[in-house]
């Protein structure tokens, strides 16, 4: 721990408890000193710092202004928390009371089956204040969760090796992407950092060409009727295996993580043996995680030489070119979790912690009013990207669920294995939801 | 699993011993259910239910979350056995028992004749070879995944031994992988069968070798007529572990390729995990189940009706 973040870590506490003394006296009128004890068990993805400590440094902070609350907090791995520890804990009906929500699909499926909290009368005032983004936590007009970040992707760059194969600015058309890939090759640089065994990161590169290919309007028939009918579906197959063939990714990457270790593909740029990932604006993180564990250096930050641009757009095609891909984290609380769930919610969304979010550089913080607490250049580059986006499309994957999103998933990655065509991708799909 | 319900279902059906008097039978009989029940109940609660639960299951279409309300009949086991993706991992794990049979088995016979000489530090290597069935599955797996990564420490290895140029994707080539995962799991698993085939030949009468020797056999006539023979019962009972670890075949390829890259190393169980549990058809997933253990059982059955029955006989088969 170095001298600032214990400073911060001093601080914070302070600032906390006086936002907190705000909100805790309206709602518990008077009964605060004897209530009950409860527990709080939150599981979160957060598992690398700066998140870590900052999901810790909340609960510690709620914990203190609500004596009789303690919070259990357990950061685990994103694909373990997703696919099976909150699935697992849901069905057993406990273990969990405020947990990982990525909205859309898999919420959907959740709050249909009687498990998550409706806290729409307690977060009207969050709500109105995040904006349009929480509506991927919202169904049929009722709040289940509220995000704490949303941002898009794009791809994380080494400035230092796109200098040194002497490319100027950053591609805006998928030609000029090309040409790029084309220059580092030349300059014996791998050009792009793929993490497919993983499976989703390759599957994003077939989302980007959808989003590119398709009209918003395409997009958001498909997302509740499940109609990939339109070419364009298959187009984006069709862009994207000539996109492979290009072979511009990194050798071996069908085998190659995303985020776990100095071989994974955030790994690779972060090292600088790779010029560029596409992946979420938790990369950064993600890749000073990396530098951490790998160098064994506590204060390792994220690489400075990251720059960051969207997918760039096709000309001709039915896509809006500034559409951009993204999403959110959010909590939503359990049906059965205690009250004071809802109270560590709006913490979590309270101006305050979501400042700390954005100074901490671990993502962009929902709230407006927070917006100017991002300083992190690499997170103020994200934004830039948020704001001139002329549609945004919540990840695919989250959209369709996990049963749709699935097939489209392994159909994307038998894609780029050579094992399926453009057409079996959809084919997939289409069966897949026929299963629902 | 599968080995273990057989094992205990036949103990308990073998019933109270016959002993003269009536009252005594029935002391005999209420002591030997007593010690019986509480395994009995663990083995209920944790084998038979779930077994049942899941063949239920896998009449539903159901996601896992709420009460089971679609029932689809036998449409779960239809869309399996349909999937050309099922039956290619159907394929992985009979190619791996097919392997596991042709080309561990020869090699634990070999290296387990070879420490059963005297021969220096007999001791150290007997040690060393089980050292790798220790380890855990995961841990084995991680490691090998680290040592095998695209310019990882083997491809260094391999450099510095003088192999330059690209090397294998030892992962990442579909055509490569499945040799790669056998390796691995031949490297962990070649321990186990050595230790059992030593045990064996631990087992076979010293007075044999004495006779032979005072016949003059030579040491490939002593090997040949008398030591692989004598062994043979072991080297079943391994066969039989071996295929029945096959088939099951799940921590390994998990963490080693996912049963990737695309589906190059699915197995049953992985195939049952990744369209069960990650897409939320647990209905499906418990077809699949359902399936996986109709066909352990099959094999297993079949295997000590016609492979074991001389080894067992009178073992759990009741003299027959």
């Amino acid at each position: 721990m170095n001298r600032t973040r214990m400073l911060a870590a001093l601080a914070a506490p302070a600032a906390a408890a006086l936002a907190l003394a705000g909100c805790s006296s309206g709602g518990s009128s008077g009964g605060g000193d004897t209530a009950a004890p409860v527990t709080i068990t939150w599981w979160h993805n957060g598992n690398a710092d700066p998140l870590k400590s900052l999901w810790q440094d909340v609960a510690d902070e709620f914990m203190a202004a609500h004596p009789n609350v303690t919070v259990k907090v357990e950061a685990y791995q994103n694909e373990d928390l997703q696919r099976t520890l909150i699935p697992n804990a849901l069905r057993s009906g406990g273990g969990v009371d405020l947990f990982q929500a990525w909205g859309g699909g898999e919420l959907k499926d959740q709050v249909a089956a009687g498990y998550v909290m409706d806290i729409t009368d307690q977060v009207q005032d969050e709500v109105e204040a995040i904006g349009p983004t929480v509506s991927g936590w919202q169904l049929d007009g009722r709040t289940y969760g509220l995000p704490f970040d949303y941002s898009i992707e794009g791809f994380w760059y080494n400035k230092d090796l796109f200098a040194q194969a002497g490319i100027n600015g950053t591609p805006k058309t998928l030609d000029e992407l090309n040409a790029d890939i084309q220059k580092l090759k030349d300059a014996g640089i791998t050009p792009i950092a793929l993490g497919a065994g993983d499976k989703w990161p390759a599957g994003h590169y077939w989302y980007n060409f959808v989003l590119k290919d398709c009209s918003v309007d395409t997009l958001k028939a498909a997302q509740s009727s499940f109609d990939f009918s339109d070419d364009c579906f298959v187009q984006a197959g069709e862009d994207l295996q000539a996109f492979i063939a290009t072979n511009p990714f990194n050798d071996g990457y069908l085998s190659t993580s995303a985020q776990q270790g100095a071989g994974s593909s955030a790994g690779l740029v972060a090292t600088g043996k790779a010029a560029m990932e596409l992946m979420g604006a938790w990369d950064p993180g993600v890749m000073g995680g990396i530098l951490k564990d790998a160098a064994a250096q506590a204060d390792a930050t994220p690489p400075s030489f990251l720059g960051w641009f969207n997918f760039p757009g096709i000309p001709g095609s039915k896509g809006d070119p500034t559409a951009a891909l993204g999403g959110g984290d959010g909590f939503a609380c359990a049906a059965w979790a205690p009250p004071e769930c809802v109270d560590l919610l709006k913490y979590i969304d309270s101006p305050d912690v979501q400042k700390r979010l954005g100074e901490s550089g671990a993502g962009l913080p929902v709230l407006p009013e927070a917006a100017s607490s991002i300083t992190d250049p690499n997170m103020q580059q994200v934004l830039d990207g948020l704001h001139s986006a002329g549609y945004v499309q919540l990840w695919l994957d989250t959209t369709y669920g996990p049963t749709v999103g699935g097939a489209m998933n392994d159909g994307i990655v038998a894609l780029f294995g050579g094992n399926a065509t453009p057409e079996d991708i959809v084919k997939g799909m289409q069966d897949a939801a026929a299963t629902l | 699993m599968t080995s273990s319900a057989i094992a205990t279902g036949s103990a308990v059906s073998a019933g109270p011993v016959r002993v003269p008097g009536k009252r005594r039978d029935w002391r005999g009989g209420l002591m030997l259910w007593g010690f019986a029940a509480p395994a009995l109940a663990v083995f209920i609660a944790f084998v038979l239910v779930p077994v049942a639960l899941a063949a239920v299951y896998s009449f539903f279409n159901w996601n896992g979350l709420g009460p089971l309300v679609r029932f689809i009949g036998v449409d779960n086991y239809v869309r399996a056995l349909t999937d050309p993706k099922f039956l290619e991992a159907i394929g992985h794990n009979l190619l791996i028992v097919v392997l596991s049979l042709a080309i561990q088995g020869p090699i634990a016979v070999g290296v387990a004749l070879l420490l059963n000489r005297r021969i220096r530090f007999r001791g150290l290597i007997r040690t060393l070879v089980f050292v790798p069935y220790v380890l855990s599955e995961v841990i084995a797996a991680l490691a090998f995944k680290l040592l095998l990564q695209p310019d990882g420490p083997l491809d260094g290895w391999l450099s510095a031994l003088g192999i330059h140029g690209d090397k294998p994707l030892w992962l990442a080539d579909q055509g490569l992988v499945m040799w790669t995962l056998f390796f691995v799991l031949s490297w962990k698993y070649l321990g186990f069968a050595i230790l059992l085939m030593l045990a064996g030949l631990q087992a076979i009468p010293e007075e044999l070798y004495e006779a032979a020797a005072l016949d003059g056999a030579s040491w490939w006539q002593i090997q040949r007529s008398i030591t692989i023979p004598l062994l043979m019962p072991t080297v079943r009972i391994w066969a039989f572990l071996s295929m029945i670890g096959s088939l099951q075949l799940f921590d390994m390829v998990w963490v080693l390729t996912g049963g990737g890259p695309v589906t190059a190393t699915t197995t049953m169980a992985t195939y049952m995990v990744q369209y069960g549990f990650q897409r939320n058809q647990l209905g499906f997933g418990s077809a699949v189940a359902v399936i996986l253990f109709v066909v352990s059982l099959v094999f297993a059955l079949l295997y000590q009706r016609f492979v074991l029955r001389r080894d067992l006989a009178g073992a759990i088969t009741r003299g027959a």
